[in-house]
């Protein structure tokens, strides 16, 4: 079996097990735990903290300072990283088909209009600007004496599954460095390696972001505290 | 990465009772375990390493040292969650990925968790994951006080608790020297007054001010000997059961004269230690009311109970973290100072984003912690100094200590006021 064909079957089959049952084992790991009731007398409603959801998203003026270079290269590699994810033409096939084999229907068929995405190129440019945000916050970590003292194996490990399927993605879209059947076979398998780290690692925050926000959120709020 | 892979400026550490290494990490370890509940885990899995804390953080603010990233202070209990507790712990532990916390990491980071940390929560409003890491610090003293590990100032008010015959001595002295009726032990009265130690040893004028502005309104009000000191050093050291003690005392002597309402005096834990942490430790919701005092106060102004002379004088107020950032008292206090008819200049950054006077969280009281909180205070002083403000003013006796003692170091020409004094010197009599 070549890789291509490696990839595109069994790897692909083990990595979606492994991404999904991952993510389930920690989520309900951590969900599972016991929540404590809080008996306090509570100044204000603490669902109304959920708005901390989308406040935290940007630090306060207080905080700005030095924060600001993290926050701006954050926010430029992901959004580099969802555009090629979500508005590559490929790829939005390749989700059609996984669409269409578990609930039997595409996105036309379910919205009425087609997944929209852009030309190749500037999802090309996207992707260049996401691996140059990267290796930024790369360079951050590694410069930067409180990152480098709190970064292992996770921090460095994470990184290198984010930026390798956003690189052996563009390598596949230029045709360049080898054969194309070999650049995809890669390609996929970079993907298949950030599928199978994901649970494990920081990458969990896709998810965990929300959990602690809202938490923070919510107990904040019944106190009044500041968000 | 192991905790101890970094080296830290091993400080002086204190120790309590005898006890072999491995007794000493597993009592820490149990202890921090018990807090583990789904919001702790929620928070140990989503931190990302991004140190954006750090900026938060007075103590890294001032030294540059990045040891004093919030988040690096829990480094050796995040070790032990995942190792231990995590969902996958038996991953860790197979493979021996995260290693075991020894004791001699613990010791180092008692500097960490104690000495330069007031549990402001400032990082906690940082923090772009939404992680509670004031509230993770309180979870992890808990596992350093069982194993030993409290600064002992701490340790020992902790242990001490209350004396209720040197108090009711000492309300009668102060009684007669100002001239002013203060009841003590009344068997029913509808609000509970309390006081904080510091109020007792430096500040009793804080206490004859309560009382004036009881007697103006008229209250049917009470201390009392079983129940009178508000700030907690249970809470403080970590030692959870010293701190149920403490409270319980309030929450039993509130009960025992009837009273509808407690007021916690001018101090920021004590309010975080009773008014949200209080009926967890009671089990069921407190049956009655409990006010900071500027609560108490803002709410009698608005009712028209209490009238207040005009200052015309400008003002910056110093919120104290446990009150005001972290206990929702922001607005009260200010209302009373409007009350006084004073021009508020606020202070940048302010309210909730207020810098901390570093000596909150118990590290006023741990000498050894003394160089590195005067540095902090310079962030204070020139705060206040921008402000350009006449008078500066809080509300938490902590803070107040911890202003006086910047003030007598740094020959400041600032003093630091209390809200309550103020408004006492202040009353117009009916």
């Amino acid at each position: 079996m070549d890789l291509l064909t490696f990839v595109r079957g069994p790897g692909m089959q083990w990595a979606a097990a492994i991404f999904v049952v991952g993510i389930l084992w920690r989520l309900v790991g951590i969900l599972l735990l016991r929540g404590k009731k809080d008996l306090s007398e509570p100044r204000k409603p603490g669902w109304r903290g959920l708005r901390l959801l989308a406040l935290r998203s940007w630090p306060r003026k207080e905080f700005l300072g030095g924060t600001a270079f993290g926050e701006i290269m954050g926010y430029t590699f992901h959004i580099g990283f969802f555009v090629a994810l979500l508005f590559y033409l490929p790829h939005i096939l390749f989700f059609e088909d996984v669409a269409k084999g578990l609930i039997g229907v595409n996105f036309k068929q379910v919205f009425g209009v087609g997944w929209p995405y852009l030309p190749g190129g500037a999802v090309y440019f996207f992707s260049a600007i996401s691996v140059a945000a990267l290796f930024a916050v790369l360079i951050h970590r590694i410069a930067s004496p409180v990152k480098r003292m709190l970064s292992n194996f996770d921090d460095y490990f994470s990184w290198f599954v984010t930026i390798a399927p956003i690189a052996t993605g563009m390598l596949a879209f230029s045709h360049f460095g080898g054969p194309y059947p070999t650049l995809l076979g890669l390609h996929l398998a970079s993907v298949e390696l950030l599928m199978i780290w994901f649970p494990f690692g920081k990458l969990m925050h896709a998810f965990t972001i929300f959990l602690a926000r809202g938490t923070q959120g919510v107990t904040f709020e019944r106190k009044g505290a500041s968000l | 990465m192991s905790a101890g892979n970094t080296t830290i400026e091993r400080p002086l550490v204190d120790k309590q009772g005898q006890m072999p290494e491995a007794q000493r990490t597993a009592n820490a370890m149990k202890a921090f375990a018990q807090d583990f509940g789904r919001t702790a885990s929620i928070y140990l899995e989503s931190c990302i390493h991004c140190g954006m804390c750090a900026e938060a953080c007075h103590f890294y603010e001032v030294t540059g040292d990045p040891k004093y990233t919030p988040v690096w202070k829990l480094e050796p209990f995040k070790q032990a969650y995942k190792r231990e507790h995590g969902p996958f712990a038996l991953f860790y532990r197979a493979f021996n990925l995260k290693a075991r916390v020894t004791e001699g990491e613990l010791e180092q980071w008692q500097h960490l968790l104690y000495d330069s940390c007031t549990v402001c929560g400032r990082c906690s409003l940082m923090c772009p994951m939404g992680i509670d890491i004031a509230g993770l610090i309180s979870n992890a003293r808990h596992g350093m006080a069982q194993a030993g590990l409290a600064p002992k100032e701490l340790r020992e008010a902790a242990d001490r608790g209350s004396a209720p015959k040197d108090f009711k001595d000492r309300i009668s002295r102060l009684a007669a020297e100002h001239g002013v009726d203060i009841p003590v032990d009344k068997t029913k009265a509808d609000i509970l007054c309390t006081v904080s130690s510091t109020e007792i040893e430096q500040y009793p004028k804080s206490i004859v001010a309560t009382a004036r502005i009881m007697k103006r309104l008229g209250a049917n009000w009470t201390f009392r000997s079983d129940g009178y000191q508000a700030n907690n050093f249970g809470l403080l050291a970590g030692d959870a059961q010293r701190q149920k003690e403490a409270s319980m005392k309030l929450i039993e002597a509130a009960i025992a004269c009837g009273a509808k309402t407690l007021i916690l005096p001018e101090c920021g834990h004590a309010y975080g230690a009773l008014r949200w942490m209080g009926a967890n430790l009671y089990g069921k919701p407190l049956p009655f009311k409990v006010l900071h005092i500027s609560e108490f106060l803002a709410d009698s102004m608005r009712s028209g109970k209490l009238k207040l002379k005009r200052l015309g004088k400008s003002v910056t107020f110093h919120d104290p973290c446990q009150s005001s950032r972290r206990g929702g008292v922001i607005d009260a206090p200010r209302e009373v100072l409007a009350a006084l008819g004073t021009e508020l200049k606020e202070m940048f950054p302010t309210k909730g984003t207020n810098w901390c006077c570093g000596g909150g969280g118990g590290v006023v009281d741990i000498r050894r912690a003394d160089a590195l909180r005067h540095k902090v205070f310079h962030l204070k002083m020139n705060q206040i100094d921008e402000t350009g403000a006449e008078l500066a003013v809080t509300s938490c006796t902590d803070c107040r200590k911890t202003f006086d003692d910047g003030q007598a170091r740094f020959k400041w020409d600032k003093s630091m006021n209390s809200l309550v004094e103020l408004v006492a010197n202040n009353l117009i009599e009916a």
